[in-house]
C-alpha cells in the first residue's frame, strides 16, 4: 500500500508537464541564485553567511529575551503584541478583533505562518472575507490549493489554467495573456485594498532593538495590505525575531539573493507601531501576533534547533533534486523541500510521515546553498534515527533489525562473507519488484554481477 | 494569552532563568566603503536602469517632470524640495494633501506620483521613504507611475551606510520603505510582469 506520499510523489514523476513545469521554474531560480552570490557580485558572500549563522544562533539561544524586547519596543511605538501557541487562538483574537471594529472584509499579503494554520479558512468559517492579493497566493485561493513553493506559489501552474480559473471564479472571459491576467487581478484586488477593514501580513523579520516588522516583496500587495486598512495585523512565527535594524544589513543583501537572485526584493518595509501624529497615511492599530504553533518543540535539542534559523528564501527547494522531480505537494505539510523535511516531522511528530526524512539522497545541497548555514543533511540523519527509534519503541522493525545484524555478523567474518559472495554470485540478483527488497529495485538498475571476486582476483594475481 | 506559557516553555527548553542577562550577540557588520560622488551617481543611474526604471541626472528636475507629465494628472509629496524646485507649481500637479481619505482618493485616480526620497542606496539603485508629514505612503504605491527626485548628496553607497546612519529607523518614523524598481510579479511560468499592485513605471531624477 503507497503512502500519500509515495502516490503524490509518483503521480508528479508520471506528469511530463509538471515535471517540465517544475524543472524549468527551479532551474531559472537556482541559476539567477548563483549569479547573485558569485564572487564578483558578492564577494564576502561567505563571511555574511556565516554573520547571519552567529547572530541567528545567539537569538534562538536566547529567544525568550529577545522576544521580551521586541514587545517592549513594538508597546512603547503604541502597537500590541499577542503570543498565540496555536492557529485556534491566532483566529479567535483576530474574530474578536474583527466583531469589536465591525470589521467584515481583510486583504491578505503572502505568509507562510498564515498557512500553517489555515487562517483563511478559519476566518471564511465565522463569516469574514478574506482575500490573499499577491498574484500567485490570489491564483491559489481561487483554486483551493496549498502553495507548491515557498517563494514562487503558483510554479505548477500554466496559464490556460488560470485563465480557466479567472473565467470560473470572476466570470470574465477567457483571457491567456499574462500581463492582461495579472492586470485583471491587480483591478479585482485594488478595489479590496481600498474597501479592506484590516490588513494581515507576515513578516521576514521581527526587529527587537526597533519593535519593528520587516516585510519583503517584489507586488506592492505587502504595502497596500500594511498600509491602506485602518488595522495591521503581522503573524509571524517567535523565530523570526532578530536583534538589531543593523542586523538587516546582513539578512537583506542574502535574502532576495538566495530567493531570486534579485540584489534587493522590489519593496522592504520597514514598520514600527500605528502612524505617528503628523503623518498623513498608515494603519492607526498595529498588532503583532506571535505564534508558537510547535516551535517550541524544536528548542531542547542543540542541534535541531537550528532549524528554526530558516528565513524561508526557497534556495534549498530549487536545488534539491528530490524537490525537482516530485515537486510541492507530494509534502505531507505547508513547507516543502529540504526544509520542509525537517521542519514538518519536528513541528508535527516523525509519525506524520516517517518516510519525510529518508526522502533525500543526502547529497548536501541544501545544506550549501542555505544563506544561514543550516546543516540541513544533518538534521535529516537525526530525523532518520528518530524515526527509527520511534519504529524499534513499537517494535516495528524487527525483521530489519535482525537483516541488519546479520550483515554485520557476516560483515565482520570473512570466511562467512566470502561464502556468501560466492552464493550470491552463483544466484544473481533477485529479480522482480517483489518481496522485501522490491520497492528498492523497481528504481533502480543492479550492474551485471562479476564472475570472480576481488579476493579471487587478487589471490590470482 | 498565551504569554506566560509560550514564554516559559521557551525558558524552559533553552534552560534559561526568567529576565536572566544575555551575552552581547556578535558585532553588527557595516562596512561603508569610500567611493566618489561621481560614481555613487553613475551607479545608481545604471542600477535603476538595470531594474527597467528610467534613470536621469539633471540640474533642472522642473523641466524633466513637465516632460513626464505632458498633459497626464500627478500628485506631488509635501516634500520641501519638491516645491523649492517648483514641481509644485506645474500644470496638471496638486500638492499639500495632509488628509488621509482625501490623499487616498487622489492618490486612486491620478496617473503619477511624484515624491522625493531621504536617501537612495548607489549599489541596489534603491530609493529610500520615510513616512512623515512631507512623505504619504500611498504616493509611491498607488498611481500607476511613480517619479522619484533626488538631491545627489543623499544617495549613499548602500545598506551598511543606510544602518550606520540610521541605526533604529523606528525612530524617525512608523514606516521605512526600500524601493528597487518598479513593482513586478513572475508568479504565472515565471514571466516578468511590471506593475502588479504598486507603479509599473518607475523614474528617478537625479538632481
Amino acid at each position: 500500500m503507497p503512502t500519500e506520499f509515495g502516490q503524490k510523489s509518483h503521480d508528479t514523476l508520471v506528469d511530463a508537464k509538471l515535471q517540465l513545469a517544475i524543472y524549468t521554474a527551479t532551474g531559472r531560480l537556482k541559476e539567477k541564485r548563483i549569479e547573485a552570490v558569485s564572487n564578483d557580485a558578492l564577494p564576502d558572500y561567505q563571511e555574511l553567511r556565516t554573520q547571519a549563522n552567529d547572530i541567528k544562533k545567539h537569538t534562538i539561544d536566547n529567544l525568550d529575551h529577545y522576544l521580551e524586547e521586541f514587545e517592549r519596543n513594538v508597546t512603547a511605538h503604541g502597537g500590541k503584541v499577542v503570543y498565540c501557541k496555536d492557529g485556534t487562538e491566532v483566529s479567535d483574537f483576530v474574530l474578536a478583533l474583527a466583531k469589536e471594529r465591525a470589521a467584515h472584509l481583510i486583504v491578505k499579503s503572502k505568509s507562510m505562518t498564515t498557512e500553517e494554520v489555515d487562517l483563511n479558512e478559519r476566518l471564511e468559517h465565522h463569516g469574514l472575507e478574506s482575500v490573499e492579493t499577491d498574484l500567485g497566493e490570489y491564483i491559489l485561493q481561487l483554486a483551493h490549493e496549498r502553495p507548491y513553493h515557498i517563494v514562487a506559489p503558483a510554479l505548477h501552474m500554466t496559464r490556460f489554467q488560470v485563465a480557466d480559473l479567472f473565467e470560473r471564479c470572476l466570470h470574465v472571459p477567457q483571457e491567456t495573456v499574462i500581463e492582461k491576467q495579472t492586470a485583471l487581478a491587480r483591478s479585482v484586488l485594488r478595489q479590496k485594498f481600498l474597501a479592506a477593514d484590516i490588513g494581515i501580513s507576515g513578516a521576514n523579520f521581527l526587529v527587537a532593538d526597533s519593535g519593528a516588522v520587516v516585510i519583503v516583496e517584489n507586488e506592492g500587495n505587502a504595502r497596500l495590505t500594511t498600509s491602506a486598512p485602518k488595522i495591521h495585523i503581522t503573524v509571524a512565527g517567535i523565530e523570526k525575531v532578530i536583534p538589531r535594524a543593523q542586523d538587516l544589513a546582513t539578512f537583506l543583501k542574502l535574502l532576495a539573493r538566495s530567493a531570486t537572485g534579485q540584489l534587493l526584493s522590489v519593496y522592504t518595509s520597514f514598520l514600527s507601531g500605528p502612524r505617528r501624529a503628523g503623518e498623513i497615511d498608515g494603519p492607526d492599530e498595529f498588532y503583532v501576533v506571535l505564534l508558537d504553533n510547535g516551535r517550541t518543540r524544536l528548542l531542547p535539542d542543540k542541534s535541531k534547533r537550528q532549524s528554526l534559523y530558516c528565513i524561508r528564501c526557497g534556495a534549498c527547494l530549487n536545488t534539491c533534486p528530490v524537490y525537482r522531480k516530485i515537486g510541492g505537494h507530494s509534502f505531507p505539510w505547508v513547507y516543502s523541500g529540504p526544509i520542509g523535511a525537517i521542519l514538518t516531522p519536528q513541528f508535527m511528530g516523525v509519525q506524520h510521515e516517517p518516510a519525510l526524512p529518508f526522502a533525500s539522497s543526502l547529497c548536501g545541497a541544501c545544506g550549501e546553498v542555505c544563506p544561514v548555514k543550516i546543516d540541513i543533511p544533518k538534521i535529516l540523519l537525526e530525523l532518520r534515527s528518530d524515526v527509527k527509534k520511534a519504529d524499534a519503541r513499537e517494535h516495528k522493525n524487527r525483521l530489519e533489525k535482525l537483516g541488519f545484524r546479520a550483515f554485520a555478523w557476516m560483515m565482520t567474518h570473512p570466511r562467512i562473507f566470502e561464502m556468501a559472495g560466492r552464493i550470491g554470485r552463483s544466484m544473481g540478483w533477485p529479480s522482480g519488484n517483489k518481496g522485501p527488497m522490491g520497492a528498492w529495485l523497481s528504481e533502480r538498475d543492479l550492474p551485471p554481477l562479476p564472475a570472480h571476486s576481488f579476493r579471487d582476483l587478487w589471490r590470482r594475481r | 494569552m498565551s504569554r506566560d506559557y509560550i514564554l516559559h516553555r521557551i525558558r524552559t527548553a533553552l534552560g534559561r532563568g526568567a529576565g536572566q542577562a544575555v551575552a552581547d550577540p556578535p558585532p553588527a557588520r557595516i562596512r561603508v566603503p569610500q567611493v566618489s560622488m561621481e560614481l555613487r551617481v553613475a551607479s545608481m543611474l545604471e542600477r535603476v536602469r538595470a531594474l527597467a526604471g528610467e534613470a536621469v541626472a539633471s540640474s533642472d528636475p522642473c523641466a524633466v517632470v513637465a516632460n513626464l507629465i505632458a498633459g497626464k494628472t500627478a500628485l506631488a509629496s509635501n516634500a520641501p524640495y519638491l516645491a523649492e524646485c517648483g514641481i509644485c507649481g506645474l500644470p496638471g500637479v496638486r500638492s499639500g494633501i495632509t488628509g488621509r481619505e482625501e490623499l487616498r482618493e487622489i492618490c486612486a485616480t491620478v496617473d503619477i506620483g511624484i515624491t522625493s526620497a531621504d536617501y537612495a542606496l548607489a549599489d541596489t539603485g534603491t530609493l529610500v521613504l520615510l513616512s512623515s508629514p512631507r512623505e504619504a505612503r500611498m504616493i509611491s504605491l498607488l498611481p500607476p507611475a511613480h517619479i522619484a527626485v533626488v538631491p545627489r548628496e543623499r544617495i549613499l553607497t548602500g545598506l551598511d551606510e543606510l544602518f550606520a546612519l540610521l541605526p533604529n529607523p523606528a525612530e524617525a518614523s512608523s514606516s521605512m520603505v526600500l524601493i528597487t524598481g518598479p513593482s513586478r510579479t513572475a508568479d504565472i511560468e515565471q514571466i516578468l510582469v511590471r506593475g502588479v499592485h504598486g507603479p509599473g513605471q518607475l523614474t528617478v531624477i537625479v538632481v
